[in-house]
């Protein structure tokens, strides 16, 4: 094999590079939180004494669970001009990991709140507290720090997703590396190193869920 | 009756439970369960497993619906309006068999969260009232720990701690020591007892019958979700009226 490396496209394009990685950081946090903000929403309507609502929830579970993540950004990017919505690449891109990572969120916050005791829910009830109180205040944090490990990997899994908006052009790692090959045919040379850049994203998106994990989850428990 | 003695009566109840049943499903578990409590009394409520003791208390809170009859607490009718069952249940405290003290909370937050969220005092007088209370059970050097930081009896003090800073006009107590290692029991009976004596209206489920002896201004006896006698303390040990109290007494005093 006579392939000589040469890394000099990608050194070249490194600031590029590089900013787009805060690109694919912004695609992540922005749909993190709009998934946080679905996944308790979600949970919270999917308690509701309203049937309707309920089932609403468990239908945009079960669709979105079990469609193609890439086929959603179509659809979204696609198919909501054709009701007026005319959205960028990269809002659209944020809503739609903010959509499917709060379909997966729902479900495992769910998780988290049914392994906390009814007597919890009881005790709250009993010092006048409300129903909405309760679980806002009472079952919430545990329920959060139950199922701790499983949103993490679920939101590093939302972090690496963000690739797939390369297809719609947002901004981010994937669509600014993907310019650089074809501009240069260097495509181990970028890949590989994207590989790396995408490791040390994921990497710090696990610290930063340690770092929370350890502000705010780290009361005693036997 | 004249007037003014029915009056006097419904200001001096401050539970009244009138005929009332509740069903889970098709499965009756109380039948017209008549009870009426005097300010200040306390009540032992004992029965086998299964004879709806835990039910009937948790009625008193409507932490469960009752479909017939009639509950008073403090003169308001427990129907299901959640306005009166909010009112009830800031005069009434609950004291669970598994202490249901919030994980994430320290001792003191514990105490303080129903005061701030659910009366609306301030931060500073739920705390002085906490620290308060907390010295009352005797353990207020816990205040900032976390209750698996506690022991069992510790932390059913604090939990006790914590519904008296609602300042309720009754405590409801569930099997306060059943889940508590025997060398336990004693404190969170003591703190029992000292409430008793400052005139807290109680109601106890417990087969503690030292205490029952000691505190009660009647046991009553429970099966198969009916009352089936009440008497006063002596006369309860003594002189048991129905084949099955006298059934259930042998069991639980030949058990100590
Ligand atoms: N949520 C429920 N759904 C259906 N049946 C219930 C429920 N809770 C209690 N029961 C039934 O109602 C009856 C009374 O139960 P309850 O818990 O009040 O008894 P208890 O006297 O407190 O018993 P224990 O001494 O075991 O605590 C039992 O037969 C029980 O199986
Ligand atoms: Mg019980």
């Amino acid at each position: 094999m006579n392939y000589t490396l040469d890394f000099t496209p990608v050194i070249d394009g490194l600031p590029s590079l590089l900013s787009a990685c805060l690109g694919t950081f912004f695609l992540a946090i922005c749909g993190m939180l709009l998934a946080t903000v679905i996944g308790i929403g979600g949970v919270v309507l999917r308690q509701s004494p309203i049937k309707a609502l309920r089932w609403l929830v468990i239908g945009f579970v079960e669709i979105i669970r079990n469609t193609p993540f890439l086929v959603q950004i179509f659809f979204i990017y696609f198919a909501l001009p054709l009701a007026g919505i005319r959205l960028d690449p990269t809002p659209t891109a944020i809503i739609a990991l903010g959509i499917n990572g709060g379909a997966y969120a729902i479900e495992i916050i769910r998780g988290g709140v049914q392994s906390i005791s009814k007597g919890q829910m009881e005790a709250g009830l009993a010092l006048g507290l409300h129903k909405a109180q309760v679980f806002r205040l009472i079952i919430l944090k545990p329920a959060l720090r139950a199922i701790y490990p499983s949103l993490t990997s679920q939101f590093v899994l939302l972090t690496l997703s963000t690739s797939i908006a390369s297809a719609i052009s947002a901004y981010e790692l994937t669509s600014v590396s993907q310019r650089i090959e074809s501009d240069s045919f260097r495509s181990f040379e970028v890949y590989f190193t994207v590989t790396v850049f995408y490791l040390v994203i994921s990497w710090v998106m696990m610290r930063i869920f340690a770092f929370f994990s350890a502000r705010y989850f780290s009361y005693p428990v036997k | 009756m004249t007037q003014a003695a029915i009056q006097a009566d419904a200001s001096d109840a401050m539970i009244t439970m009138t005929g009332v049943g509740k069903w889970y499903g098709a499965f009756q578990a109380l039948h017209n369960v008549d009870i009426t409590v005097a300010q200040g009394e306390k009540i032992v409520l004992c029965g086998p497993s299964g004879s709806g003791k835990s039910t009937l208390i948790r009625c008193i809170n409507h932490l469960e619906a009752y479909q017939e009859g009639e509950i008073r607490v403090g003169g308001m009718l427990l129907g299901h309006q959640s306005k009166t069952i909010d009112a009830v249940r800031r005069e009434v405290g609950m004291v669970f068999q598994q202490f249901n003290l919030f994980p994430h909370l320290t001792v003191l937050q514990n105490c303080m969260l129903a005061p701030v969220k659910a009366l609306g005092l301030g931060k500073a007088d739920a705390e002085e009232r906490a620290r308060q209370l907390l010295e009352r059970v005797k353990i207020s050097e816990q205040a900032e720990k976390y209750p698996a930081q506690l022991s069992g009896g510790q932390q059913q003090r604090v939990a006790i701690a914590r519904a008296l800073c609602m300042r309720p006009k009754v405590m409801l107590f569930d099997e306060p020591t059943s889940a508590l290692d025997p060398e336990m029991v004693k404190e969170v009976l003591d703190t029992m007892i000292a409430l008793a004596e400052e005139g807290m209206t109680m109601i106890c489920v417990t087969h503690e019958m030292g205490f029952a002896r000691q505190v009660a201004d009647r046991v009553i006896f429970m099966a198969s979700g009916a009352i089936v006698e009440e008497a006063p303390p002596a006369e309860f040990f003594s002189n048991p009226q129905h084949e099955r109290t006298r059934k259930f007494l042998g069991e639980i005093l030949g058990r100590h």
